[in-house]
């Protein structure tokens, strides 16, 4: 389809228009916190609509080309749009829309503690950056924005600056922002100087011609998109920063920001380098498969729901990695219409955790508001207090655990479908990896399953185990309509995938040159030619004919319908309380002993005996953290060496100006000398 | 498409009805076995019965999910029962999903039946809600490398292709890696269903008890939707084990002749497998829980030996 390229252009304007209205409203209506709030938000929100309109057109065919020549030095700022790009300016507006909106209940907690007009200015500066990221087509322009992206989105971070842990979390995010982006300068330079020229369109081209001399550069790319992504072991930042920010600024950093490094781990992976040497795909799909167990492995043993919700992040990171590695090996060994659908996988995977991930991170959020506490151990019983929440968020744990008839089975399905599939490569070792894969993404949704199981029914259900939990109360409308709207996104995605599998399919074939192994209509899916096929809408409408007949034809049978409501049993104990119910940490305790391997808990018993008589007790304390390991094994050393080397380098720091003239010479000289 | 509908019922009904008598030849012959008489095979129904004439008692503390899981747990096996194919391949409904998304459908019952473990705020649920999910998911990859095998050999994960290929090529079946699929499947399919080794569904308010202890609290037609649940679950799980490892019997076209024959064939077969569960429980004590994982690990090994061997053995 040819659409006229003023459409887009339009659009993309209009998108602009809008953030900088809602950039520079919020800062102009400082004195009114509340306008602030209402315009800032808004502004972002209809900017994100329209974005996500872009997105659509984009994914429809259409094209778009822009330069601003003098904007930035080298080539100026060049947009452009294909169907990858469009793809990921579709995924971040559906992620801020409903965060937008959210935030302008979310942030009325804010007035008076914290500027109103900053947040919303950083606020449309980071999704405006987020929508341009995609659409960057020069090496300048892509890293101006990707910078503008991560310093937003560190001033979002640090709104609660008042908690050292807040200014700490952004610390350890602003650090490895920067780790990652150095990594990403290096390789962008090395591939503008290896193929001649900064602009993306022309390194397809330039770059297919020898793929083979590129590792090094890719080696700095998959750093740097990673660490952005969260994969293990980059993923350091994410727990932290993550439940610092504000709910719905961890929504868009978790749904949406992190998928950029997947974007550009497609972009390198499928256009620039074309087909790479094997390794490649198999280094990301053993990071995909690490970073999926292990991401949900610690998010098992997480109390704190929004850090349980950021490793969640790392885990759905290596599901779409799984299928992205997969795809280029498939690639690699010339399976083109394998690669496609491995690649409609991870895209698709993409897709749904902006959509889930946005839903339990608001979901949590909207605790967060109800109870001032993220500490799962204080929670319970909210499912009376706030029933609408609990519904959204109980259909986001179906989601992201891949149960039917929700959109994270289907992703997870295709996946499954394109790791199974990998046994038309003949080669053994390929075979293996493959074959491990599979048990790493089922273990890996089985234990999702699990850990949601515990964030949902410690939440949730039971009775209250705080104050603070008993007296919540159901959140405002404009978070309950945000939260409605991604809910039945998931529904819409787990029922109806052939709407975006369609377009999936043309992104594919513009990156592969061919058509995925599958057939797709509105009633089933099939992968190649009958290998596994999948009818969710049928599913769907076969669980709910189901729930209505076995009722229905119970009661025809003559059962006894009547309820008495009576207190739980309890061996005969006196009264029931919350203390006897069931701790998260007791819940995740199987899973810490299995894997004690990995979490290497430290246990402590510390019981406080009454001076007269040992069989009275008066404190018990027990201490059962486990270790992380890869704070432990890697970065503490790491930083031992930098702090080492610094030391180091401060002989050079005489403080003596004439010295340091010195040095500026020595360096002058040297770079000459280079330069000839 | 008359014949068919009618066929998928039938299905459906072998299930739904088959499952308790399943239950009750498993006991039957465990009791025998352990020198009792033990109850009617068909003790089982009378249960159901009176389970759905009595009043239910619901924890005040519970919510509509403790309601809700029962029904939902009950459909989802309905529904998987239009899946499996029990008595041939060629059923209409067979299209809704391969093996993984019937594995997927049985995580969603276990999913709810783990809320409503927690619900009702009591020690014992959360127990066996934990202990569940734990399991659950460390039998999850056992089950699709197990799965994997299978497809490596069949070129298919569609449950009635498995059949049918193996069925049209039994010389397929003649070698390690079936097997091996075939002991790894069969260890989940006990740990999925709550059989001993793993647990004991002999055992009621017990710290060891897994499955009963999610269950404690239901009552009426609450405990009846969950108990009948169970057994379809162990039905259909024994089902697939006999069609997919040993399809002999399976009606591969729609006569009256073969969809008879099919019938018989997977009543001989259920039997066997029923007493096959009636010796190992007889004769195995029940592994500590933090052994369990153990044995998963082993059944995981078995699996993964059985794609690695039709790797090499094509």
């Amino acid at each position: 389809m040819i659409i006229d390229s003023t459409l887009m252009f339009d659009l993309f304007l209009v998108t602009f228009a809008c953030f900088s209205a809602g950039a520079v409203g919020a800062l102009v209506t400082a004195r009114s916190p509340t306008l602030a709030r209402v315009v800032g938000h808004a502004g972002a929100l209809v900017g994100a609509i329209t974005a996500l309109t872009f997105g659509l057109v984009g994914l429809a065919g259409g094209s778009m080309q822009l330069n601003v020549p003098n904007l930035l030095p080298i080539g100026g700022a060049a947009f452009g749009v294909d169907r990858l790009s469009a793809f990921f300016v579709m995924v971040v507006a559906t992620g801020a829309i409903p965060a937008t909106l959210y935030a302008i209940g979310y942030t009325r907690e804010y007035t008076g503690k914290h500027s109103l007009a900053g947040m919303g200015f950083a606020l449309n500066i980071f999704i405006a950056a987020m929508i341009l990221v995609p659409l960057a087509r020069n090496v300048l322009t892509f890293l101006a924005l990707w910078e503008l992206m991560s310093l937003a989105s560190y001033f979002l971070v640090i709104t609660d600056h008042e908690h050292e842990e807040t200014l700490r979390a952004g610390w350890v995010y602003f650090v490895m922002a920067h780790t990652g982006f150095a990594a990403l300068f290096l390789g962008f330079l090395l591939l503008a100087q290896t193929t001649g020229t900064m602009n993306f369109t022309d390194w397809g081209v330039a770059a297919k011609l020898n793929p083979g001399s590129h590792n090094l550069i890719f080696i700095l790319f998959a750093l740097g998109f990673g660490s952005k992504a969260g994969v293990i072991p980059l993923h350091v930042w994410l727990p932290r920063a993550h439940p610092a920010a504000p709910s719905h600024v961890s929504a868009l950093m978790s749904g949406v920001m992190i998928k950029l490094g997947v974007y550009g781990l497609a972009r390198v992976a499928f256009d620039w380098f074309g087909v790479g040497p094997a390794w490649w795909g198999g280094l990301v799909l053993v990071v995909g498969a690490v970073s999926a167990v292990l991401g949900v492995l610690y998010a098992l043993v997480e109390h704190d729901l929004k850090r349980l919700l950021a490793y969640h992040s790392v885990e759905n990171i290596g599901i779409i990695l799984l299928g992205l590695g997969a795809g280029m090996l498939f690639q690699a060994h010339r399976l083109e219409a394998l690669a496609a659908l491995s690649l409609i996988a991870a895209l698709y995977h993409t897709l749904n955790h902006a959509v889930f991930k946005s839903l339990l991170f608001m979901g949590a959020g909207a605790v967060l508001h109800a109870t001032r506490t993220r500490n799962m151990e204080e929670l319970g019983g909210l499912i009376k207090r706030m029933p609408q929440t609990a519904v959204f968020f109980l259909v986001g744990s179906l989601a992201i655990a891949a149960l039917p008839p929700f959109n994270g089975f289907i992703s997870e399905w295709l996946t499954f479908q394109s790791l199974l599939l990998s046994f038309q490569i003949s080669a053994h070792t390929v075979n293996l990896i493959f074959a491990l894969g599979v048990a790493a993404l089922a273990l890996t949704s089985g234990l999702a399953a699990a850990c949601f199981v515990k964030a949902f029914g410690i939440t949730f259900l039971a009775l209250p185990r705080s104050e603070p939990a008993a007296l919540a109360h159901e959140v405002e409308w404009t978070m309950r309509t945000a939260m409605a709207a991604l809910a039945l996104a998931c529904v819409a995605l787990g029922v109806a995938p052939f709407v975006i599998l369609a377009p999936l399919d043309a992104t594919a074939f513009d990156l592969i040159g061919a058509h995925a192994d599958m057939r797709f209509d509105w009633n089933a899916l099939v992968t190649n030619d009958g290998f596994g096929w999948v009818a969710p809408l049928w599913i769907a409408l076969g669980l709910g004919a189901f729930l209505i007949a076995i009722p229905l034809a119970l009661g025809l049978m003559g059962t006894n319908k009547r309820r008495r409501y009576y207190e739980t049993w309890g061996c005969g104990r006196a009264l029931q309380t919350a203390r006897f119910e069931y701790t998260a940490t007791a819940f995740a305790n199987p899973f810490k002993r299995v894997f004690a391997l990995l979490y290497r808990p430290v246990k402590e018993l510390d019981i406080e005996f009454h001076p007269e008589s040992r069989y009275f007790v008066r404190t018990i304390t027990y201490y059962n953290e486990g270790r992380l390991i890869f704070e432990d094994a890697l970065y503490r050393p790491l930083l031992r060496l930098i702090r080492a080397l610094a030391h180091g380098a401060r002989v050079m720091q005489s403080g003596n100006v004439h010295s340091y003239l010195a040095y500026i010479l020595v360096a002058l000289v040297a770079l000459l000398i280079l330069a000839v | 498409m008359f014949t068919e509908i009618a066929i998928e019922i039938s299905e459906l009904l072998i299930v739904m009805f088959g499952s308790p008598l399943l239950v009750g030849v498993i006991r039957k012959v465990k009791a025998r076995l352990q020198g009792r008489r033990g109850a009617t095979i068909f003790q089982p129904y009378a249960d159901l019965c009176k389970l759905l004439s009595k009043e239910a008692v619901v924890s005040e503390n519970t919510s509509w999910i403790f309601r809700f899981t029962p029904y939902l747990l009950s459909t989802t096996m309905v529904l998987s029962a239009l899946i499996v194919p029990v008595l041939t391949t060629r059923a209409p409904f067979g299209f809704m999903g391969n093996i993984i998304a019937l594995m997927y459908l049985f995580l969603l019952g276990t999913f709810f039946l783990a809320l409503a473990g927690l619900d009702a705020g009591s020690a014992f649920g959360g127990m066996g809600s934990s202990r569940e999910v734990a399991l659950a998911a460390l039998a999850e990859p056992t089950v699709l490398i197990a799965i994997f095998g299978i497809a490596l050999r069949a070129g298919t994960t569609s449950l009635d292709g498995i059949i049918t290929r193996f069925a049209a090529d039994p010389l397929l079946m003649l070698n390690a890696g079936h097997l091996l699929a075939f002991f790894a499947f069969f260890i989940v399919a006990l740990a999925e269903n709550g059989r001993l080794p793993v647990d004991n569904p002999a055992t009621h308010l017990e710290l060891t008890m897994i499955h009963e202890a999610m269950i404690l609290e239901y009552s009426g037609r609450y405990l009846a939707l969950a108990e009948w649940a169970a057994g379809m679950k162990l039905f259909l799980f024994l089902t697939l084990l006999s069609n997919l490892f040993f399809p002999w019997g399976v009606a591969l076209a729609n006569t009256p002749v073969t969809l008879c024959s099919a019938f018989v064939a997977l009543a001989i077969k259920l039997a066997f497998f029923a007493a096959a569960i009636a010796m190992i429980e007889t004769a195995v004590a029940k592994l500590r829980l933090f052994r369990v994982p153990e044995l998963l690990a082993g059944s995981f090994t078995i699996a993964l030996l059985a794609v690695v061997t039709s790797f090499f053995i094509k």
